[in-house]
């Protein structure tokens, strides 16, 4: 008996080699070479609503949030929530890392004034950051919230730190209809998915002179949305027969590949995150779609590239994030040991608001709210002033490429 | 699983399209693509279907031994075989590729075998030893599902450096899809070929093993009386542990081939859907029953396929579901019946 399971084990192992043989038999000489890629994303322009491009602003005034180095203040923190583990944590950790070298530099030049950071992970699910929105709420030390970070959780959670006064300034949640809810504590540190579905959409019809555009949504709050004003504004350019929504974990877009070969479009738009995006490009590519891959901020993170390879080369992204100047970048670098990425620049400059406002005495929650509401003032990424409902009253959205 | 689908739900019920044109123009495509799909979930289902016709439980944790044969498919490829991870395609000329996958296979087989023993021996044994009840065995089960994802999620990156964690692991493509020739309009590409070639393998061994062979005979005897199968002289213990075995090595095999289809697919939390999907398809085609979770495997990946091209992509997992509903009102026991030692096997 045991020779014979021996024997069927040889069997299976020897036959397991003959199929994949057969298969390798069938394989075409294959033509990408296997070298490292060494494909980065690269901030191209920034593009005015119009879709034109416009020139960069001038950072080199940013506010410090060093300060004047006098500062006191009681012990107080503030704190950051969104995405620091599970699929999307990148993100997450891009504006954690932001904030933290905010406080950090703070806390080294002004020895009265010890701000803490807390940081509380709400894995970017609506659920998760309804449980931990009380946490933040209750913790009497904290008087300012950097977050939550995706747009699905911030709508969760935006009456909850609505009602306790508690400024909640988001770094990265860009779905339109956040700022109209009439929460008076809810601040946007970039522009909406409505400036930037507008702006890309324009810059795909104007610029890139794209005839024929095929939107692809992942079915979020996020995607959805985005998906919906890059389709009413491209209008006819956008091809009813490719339109297609497609599911957030989905790995297989074989249904969509088929179709978007089937409209030949000049450009492809996926309105999603980079964890679907980069198998859906490699698809597309091994499909043989040579339209170009253009992608939101959702997409634009450096996992894109890792996970996509070659397939990524060429894509355009857009993103309503600030690339990071040089010396914030090194100082970045040095500190977490990898370059700033996509809404880095944001954390640091709502970080930095937010010691500023400490420093100047806005030591309780609704002193700092109102302190916010005035602000005026110049960061890494972009000059931060905003409307009654929280939004920025000059957005960007920058253009960035894969090469 | 569910809350995420009524949010779905509500946010695109607008979206919800009746294309009987698609399913038309694009049958045998989507019956192609479906049929691969279908492969991989009916070599995970064998696991499910087993190990439910011997101890009439439902191991939760297959779906994380699938993971985990992925997980040691790509160690191979990565640390073994010396391919480092770049999203890019290796082009090592087809003896070798077919040497390198042969390899990972066999290792991926091997992790998920050796780990679905280890299950058994670590949580299902000391439950069996106390006469538990069978509710403490499932929530046993759905426990270990978690212990073995959030271990590649948390201790495994420190154990591993670049290994498990947040994001899925860069891929190694070593097999690029070419399209290998045409079916009705259809492409077959060299990845659907593999997959379906090597699943109808497997598929044929392990039918072999369960009714041709002493072992067979043996599992077949522990599900149809297991008193009456320990009398007659089978050890009952070695017989469970052979079933998990079995079920182990073929989700490592579809692991692999999982790979191929999917590159980017190689993270923690890889299994599950899938997973789910496969036990489904071992219900709808009896459970308990080896032939019912392999034709009930390929029949819930065509169906699928078909479904989204009706209803769109986004409604896929939703289809899967309700055919499995509708089979089920129908049939209640599936399409095969739940016999493992009955004659039907």
């Amino acid at each position: 008996m045991r020779d014979r399971v021996t024997r069927s084990a040889v069997v299976i192992g020897a036959v397991g080699l003959v199929v994949i043989g057969l298969a390798g038999c069938t394989q075409s000489p294959p033509s990408d070479s296997a070298s490292q890629s060494n494909l980065k994303i690269v901030e191209r322009t920034p593009i005015d609503a119009n879709g034109k491009e416009i020139k960069p602003p001038d950072v080199s005034a940013a506010v410090s949030p060093a300060g004047d180095g006098k500062a006191t203040c009681p012990p107080l923190s503030i704190a950051m929530a969104g995405a620091l583990t599970g699929p999307d944590a990148q993100l997450g950790i891009n504006i954690r890392d932001g904030v933290q070298l905010a406080v950090d530099k703070h806390n080294a030049a002004n020895p009265g004034c010890q701000i803490q950071l807390k940081t509380f992970d709400t894995e970017g699910d609506p659920q998760k950051a309804t449980q931990v929105a009380p946490q933040i709420v209750d913790d009497a030390s904290i008087v300012g919230l950097v977050g939550p970070g995706f747009s699905g959780e911030t709508d969760a959670t935006g009456n909850t730190f609505n009602q306790a006064g508690l400024v909640a300034a988001t770094a990265s949640a860009t779905n339109v209809t956040l700022s109209q809810k009439g929460w008076r504590t809810f601040f946007r540190g970039l522009g909406n998915d409505g400036s930037q579905g507008v702006a890309v959409a324009n810059y795909l019809k104007n610029t890139l002179s794209a005839k024929k555009v095929c939107v692809v949504d992942d079915s979020t709050a996020y995607g959805a949305g985005l998906g919906k004003v890059m389709r009413d504004t491209l209008g006819p350019v956008a091809q009813g027969n490719c339109n297609i929504s497609v599911k957030k974990g989905d790995k297989d877009f074989s249904a969509a590949v088929t179709q978007v070969k089937t409209a030949a479009p000049d450009a492809i738009f996926y309105s999603g995150y980079y964890a679907e995006a980069a198998p859906f490009v490699q698809q597309l590519h091994d499909g043989g779609v040579t339209a170009t891959f253009v992608s939101g901020d959702g997409t634009k993170d450096p996992e894109f590239v890792k996970q996509a390879g070659a397939a990524s080369k060429d894509a355009i992204l857009s993103c309503p994030c600030s690339p990071a100047p040089a010396a914030f970048a090194d100082e970045y670098t040095k500190k977490f040991n990898q370059p700033p990425s996509t809404y880095s620049t944001e954390g640091y400059d709502l970080g930095t608001i937010f010691v500023t406002g400490i420093d100047s005495g806005a030591t309780t929650r609704p002193q700092l709210l109102d302190f916010v509401r005035g602000y005026n003032g110049p960061g890494v990424g972009r000059q931060y002033q905003w409307t009654d409902t929280g939004e920025l009253t000059n957005t960007l959205i920058w253009i960035y490429k894969v090469q | 699983m569910i809350e995420d689908c009524l949010g779905h739900c509500a946010l695109v019920a607008g979206d919800i399209s009746f294309n009987v044109e698609g399913l038309r123009t694009g049958f045998w495509q989507l019956t192609i693509d479906g049929l691969s799909w279908g492969a991989i979930y009916a070599l995970v289902a064998v696991g499910y279907t087993l190990v439910f016709g011997v101890l009439r439980l439902i191991n939760f944790a297959h779906s994380e031994i699938f993971m985990l044969g992925m997980f040691g498919a790509y160690f191979t490829l990565d640390m073994v075989l010396g391919f480092a991870p770049s999203g890019n395609a290796y082009s090592k000329g087809i003896f070798l590729t077919v040497v390198y996958l042969s390899i990972a296979m066999i290792v991926a087989m091997l992790v998920s075998g050796t780990a679905a023993m280890g299950l058994e021996l670590v949580a299902y044994r000391p439950l069996r030893r106390r006469n538990a009840k069978s509710l403490a065995f499932l929530i046993t089960a759905i426990g270990m599902s978690f212990v073995l994802q959030e271990f590649v999620h948390f201790v495994l990156p420190q154990l591993v450096k670049g290994y498990g964690g947040s994001n899925a692991q860069q891929p190694i493509i070593l097999v690029v899809p070419k399209t290998q020739f045409t079916v009705f309009g259809a492409t077959v590409s060299n990845v659907t070929l593999v997959i379906v070639a090597s699943a109808c393998l497997f598929a044929a061994l392990v039918d072999l093993t369960i009714n041709r062979t002493k072992f067979g005979r043996g599992i077949r005897a522990v599900a149809q009386d297991p008193s009456t199968a320990t009398l007659m002289g089978v050890s009952r213990e070695r017989i469970i542990v052979l079933t998990f075995l079995i079920g182990g090595l073929l989700a490592g095999a579809a692991a692999l081939l999982y790979t191929l289809k999917v590159p980017q697919g190689i993270i923690y939390s890889g299994g599950f859907l899938l997973g789910i999907k496969a036990f489904s398809a071992a219900v709808l085609g009896g459970i308990g029953n080896l032939r019912g979770a392999l034709l009930g495997g390929l029949l819930l990946g065509v169906m699928e396929n078909y479904g989204q091209a009706v209803f769109g992509t986004q409604w896929r997992d939703v289809v899967a579901f309700v055919l499995l509903v509708v089979v089920l009102l129908f049939r209640p026991t599936g399409i095969l019946g739940e016999s493992l030692g009955k004659a039907r096997v």
